[in-house]
C-alpha cells in the first residue's frame, strides 16, 4: 500500500553519528522503520543506540546486513562522495536529506545514478515516508501522519507537513509522502513520483506542492493531463515572490518568464488541475475532487 | 553571489576568452591614469558603472570617450550617480567602481550564456546571433533564434558541438579560433569556478573578424563557497542588503521586500507561502524569512531585530509549523524575543504541531499583546487586520 518504501525497506544511515543524523536515526526507528546499519569511517564495530551495527563503509554495511536503502546525513562537503559511494554498494534507493550541495557536484553524481538505476530522492529534502507500513525515511514529524491512500509530493518540507496536516485534520490519510527537495539537480522529479503513484493500487489522488523556479511543474501538467487517471490537487508558493530573488531553495528562483507562481498556476489549470487559492485550502482542494469521484464517503 | 563585470571579465580572461583590455577605477584620478594608460585619443575609451544590476546602459551608466577631457567628465559623471535601471528598483544603486577599457568596432553582436538546465541536470550553453538585447524577449518571442548544446559532465564540450554552434551562428573563419576559446573558456571557469549562471552579452565580432567579450555576468554557487576562499576578495558589500547580510551570520535566510508585515517562518516553502497568504487577504509582506528547521532562540531574536529594522514593518505574523522543532520552544523564544527588545507592533503567532497546546498556553500567560491564530489563514487574516491595511 505506497510506493518506493514499506515495510521490506532495511535502511543504512550514511553519517549516523553526526548531532542530525543520530537525531533523525532516533525518530526514525521509534516510528518503526527498520534500521539496520549506520556508516560513519572510523567508527566501525560500534553499535549506535545498542543495536544496530555501525561499519566504516556502506559496501560493508550492505553485505553484512543485507540493507537496500540509504538515508544520508553527510555534510554537503562530501556528499556527493557519499552518493556515488550508496549507489556504488547495492542498495537501490538513496534518500539524501544533505542541504547545501555543491550544484556541480550533483550534476556529475546524477548520470552516475542514472546509470547504475539507482533511484535517489532529494538531496535538501524532508525525506519519504509511507505511514501505513511504518516507515519514515527522513525527518518530518510522523504524528501529524495517518494511514491512507493519498500521494503527497512536494518541493519543500514544512509545505509538505503543512499539506499532510491539513489531510489528517480532514479525516484523510497518506499512502506515501515524498519530499522531492528543492535544490536545481534532484533525483527524483514531480513526473517520476506521479507515475509512481498513478500506478499504485493502493493510492487514489495526488497533492502537488510546487514553488517558482524551473520547470518542473509545467512537465507535470503537461504529464497529468496525458497520463493520469488519478485526482491531483496543486498548489504553488511563490506568488508574492520578487523575480531575480533566492527564496531560500537554491532552485526557488524566478529567472524567467515562465517560472512564476501564477504562470504556472494557470499552466496547470489549463490541464485540468484544481489548485488550492491558498495555502490553507490544499486539504480541501484534495477532497473536494476525492467526493466528486465517490472516493471518499 | 554576483560579481562585477570588471571581475567576471578578469577571470574569463584567465581562463582564454577574449576580453577587451581595461581596468577598474575607485575614482575619478585613477579612472584617468587608466585612460592614459590605454591611450585615449588615440583610439576610444569605454567608460562603465559597476554595479550588479543590468541595464547600465540605458541608465546612463555606460559612456563612450573619444578623449582624455572627455573620458575625464565621464568618470565625473558617473562615479557617485545614483543609477537607476529595471533592475535596480526605484531607488537605484550607488557607482562606486568604474571599468575604463578599449573601445572596439562592432561588426555584429551575439548572446553567449551558460546555465544548468534541471531538465536534463546538465550545463548547457546557450548562443544567439540576437546579441545585445534581453535574452528573455528573444526566448519568448523567437525561441529558434536560442541555440543549444548540453554538455555532458564525464566528457565536457566536444569538438562537434562547437562546430555546430560555430556554424549555426554563421560565424566567419576568422573567428573559429576566438570561438573555440569563448566556449572551451566559459565552460572550463564555469565547472572550476563553481559558477551558476554565465552571461556574455554582447559577445562581439569585430570588424576586424575576431571575437570579444564585451560585458560578461558571473553568478556563483553559494553552496560551493567552502572551496573557494577567494569569493570573500570579489564579494561587494556594498550591492548587499546590510540586513540580509546580518540574517546570513545567524543562519537565517532573509530577503526584504516592499510590504509592511513581517514574517517568521520555518522553512522556505512555507515562508513564501505565508507571504503569499497574507497578499490573498489584501496585505503586503514586509520579507521572506525562514528561520530553518531547529532555530534557537537566539536565531529567532535575530529575526525579530532584523524584521523591526525594516521602517515600514507595521506588525508581524509567525508562523511555525513545528515537526523536529517543539512548539513550547518556539514560544519561548517568541516570548523572550518579544521582551527583551519591547515588541511595539502587533505580533500575530500561528503554531501548529509538536507540543502546540502547551506551547499556546505559554503565549496566552506571557502578559505579552500577542494574538494567537488558529490555522495559516485565520493568521493572515488576523494580521492584515491587526495593522489596519
Amino acid at each position: 500500500m505506497s510506493i518506493l518504501v514499506g515495510k521490506d525497506t532495511r535502511l543504512v544511515v550514511q553519517g549516523i553519528t553526526g548531532s542530525a543524523g543520530s537525531f533523525h536515526t532516533r525518530q526514525c526507528m521509534a516510528f518503526g522503520t527498520n534500521v539496520v546499519a549506520g556508516v560513519t569511517p572510523g567508527k566501525g564495530g560500534q553499535l549506535f543506540e545498542e543495536k544496530v551495527p555501525i561499519f566504516h563503509t556502506v559496501r560493508d554495511a550492505v553485505k553484512e546486513t543485507g540493507a537496500n536503502a540509504s538515508m544520508i546525513f553527510v555534510p554537503p562537503k562530501f556528499a556527493a562522495d557519499a552518493i556515488l559511494e550508496a549507489a556504488d554498494s547495492g542498495v537501490s534507493l538513496v534518500v539524501v536529506i544533505t542541504e547545501g550541495i555543491p550544484i556541480l557536484d550533483m550534476v556529475k553524481v546524477k548520470p552516475v545514478l542514472d546509470a547504475k538505476g539507482v533511484r535517489m530522492i532529494g538531496p535538501n529534502c524532508p525525506g519519504i515516508i509511507t505511514p501505513g507500513e511504518k516507515c519514515k525515511i527522513g525527518i518530518m514529524p510522523a504524528q501529524i501522519h495517518k494511514p491512507g491512500r493519498i500521494g503527497v509530493i512536494s518541493r519543500s518540507g514544512t509545505l509538505t507537513y503543512e499539506a499532510v496536516f491539513q489531510l489528517t485534520q480532514l479525516g484523510i490519510g497518506q499512502s506515501t509522502c515524498i519530499g522531492i527537495g528543492g535544490d536545481p539537480v534532484i533525483g527524483t522529479q514531480f513526473i517520476d513520483a506521479l507515475a509512481l503513484f498513478e500506478a499504485d493500487p493502493n493510492t487514489d489522488g495526488v497533492i502537488m506542492i510546487g514553488e517558482i523556479g524551473g520547470n518542473a511543474e509545467v512537465k507535470a501538467a503537461q504529464f497529468i493531463k496525458e497520463k493520469m487517471t488519478k485526482p491531483v490537487a496543486a498548489f504553488i508558493a511563490g506568488k508574492a515572490a520578487p523575480p531575480g530573488r533566492r527564496m531560500g531553495h537554491a532552485g526557488a528562483i524566478i529567472s524567467g518568464g515562465n517560472d512564476t507562481a501564477d504562470a504556472k498556476i494557470k499552466i496547470l489549470e489549463a490541464a485540468n488541475i484544481r489548485v488550492a487559492s491558498t495555502p490553507s485550502h490544499m486539504g480541501v482542494a484534495m477532497k473536494e475532487q476525492l467526493l466528486e469521484r465517490g472516493l471518499l464517503r | 553571489m554576483k560579481i562585477h563585470e570588471y571581475q567576471a571579465k578578469a577571470l574569463l580572461k584567465k581562463y582564454g576568452v577574449p576580453v577587451p583590455n581595461g581596468q577598474v577605477a575607485f575614482s575619478v584620478e585613477e579612472a584617468t591614469a587608466v585612460a592614459k594608460q590605454l591611450g585615449v585619443g588615440d583610439k576610444k575609451v569605454v567608460v562603465k558603472a559597476q554595479i550588479h544590476a543590468g541595464g547600465r546602459g540605458k541608465g546612463g551608466g555606460v559612456k563612450l570617450a573619444g578623449t582624455l577631457d572627455q573620458a575625464i567628465a565621464h568618470s565625473k559623471a558617473i562615479l557617485g550617480m545614483t543609477l537607476i535601471t529595471h533592475q535596480t528598483g526605484p531607488q537605484g544603486q550607488l557607482v562606486k567602481r568604474l571599468l575604463i577599457e578599449d573601445g572596439c568596432n562592432i561588426q555584429h553582436e551575439y548572446y553567449f550564456g551558460m546555465v544548468l538546465d534541471r531538465e536534463t541536470s546538465r550545463v548547457t550553453i546557450m548562443a544567439s546571433t540576437e546579441g545585445g538585447m534581453d535574452i528573455e524577449e528573444v526566448a519568448a518571442k523567437t525561441p529558434e533564434k536560442i541555440l543549444k548544446a548540453q554538455i555532458h559532465p564525464a566528457t565536457g564540450v566536444g569538438d562537434y558541438q562547437i562546430n555546430q554552434l560555430f556554424f549555426d551562428l554563421g560565424l566567419p573563419k576568422s573567428a573559429a579560433k576566438d570561438f573555440r576559446n569563448v566556449v572551451l573558456g566559459c565552460y572550463n571557469a564555469y565547472v572550476q569556478e563553481d559558477a551558476s549562471l554565465f552571461e556574455i552579452n554582447p559577445l562581439v565580432l569585430t570588424k576586424e573578424g575576431g571575437l570579444l567579450a564585451l560585458d560578461g555576468k558571473i553568478n556563483f554557487d553559494d553552496n560551493a563557497g567552502f572551496r573557494h576562499p577567494e569569493w570573500a576578495e570579489l564579494r561587494d558589500m556594498d550591492e548587499e542588503e546590510p540586513t540580509e547580510i546580518q540574517a546570513a551570520k545567524f543562519e537565517l535566510s532573509y530577503v526584504k521586500l516592499d510590504g509592511n508585515i513581517g514574517c517568521l517562518v520555518n522553512g522556505a516553502g512555507l515562508a513564501m507561502s505565508t507571504m503569499d497568504i497574507i497578499k490573498h487577504h489584501g496585505g503586503e509582506p514586509a520579507n521572506f524569512l525562514d528561520v530553518g528547521g531547529s532555530a534557537s532562540q537566539e536565531a529567532v531574536t535575530e529575526g525579530f531585530k532584523i524584521i523591526l529594522s525594516d521602517p515600514h514593518v507595521k506588525g508581524i505574523l509567525v508562523n511555525i509549523f513545528g515537526g523536529i522543532m517543539k512548539c513550547d520552544v518556539i514560544a519561548a523564544a517568541v516570548i523572550a524575543a518579544a521582551k527583551q527588545i519591547q515588541m511595539t507592533v502587533p505580533l500575530v503567532v500561528r503554531l501548529e504541531g509538536t507540543n502546540v497546546d502547551l506551547g499556546k498556553s505559554m503565549l496566552n500567560d506571557s502578559g505579552l499583546a500577542i494574538v494567537s491564530a488558529d490555522d495559516l489563514n485565520d493568521a493572515a487574516q488576523k494580521i492584515v487586520k491587526a495593522i489596519g491595511a
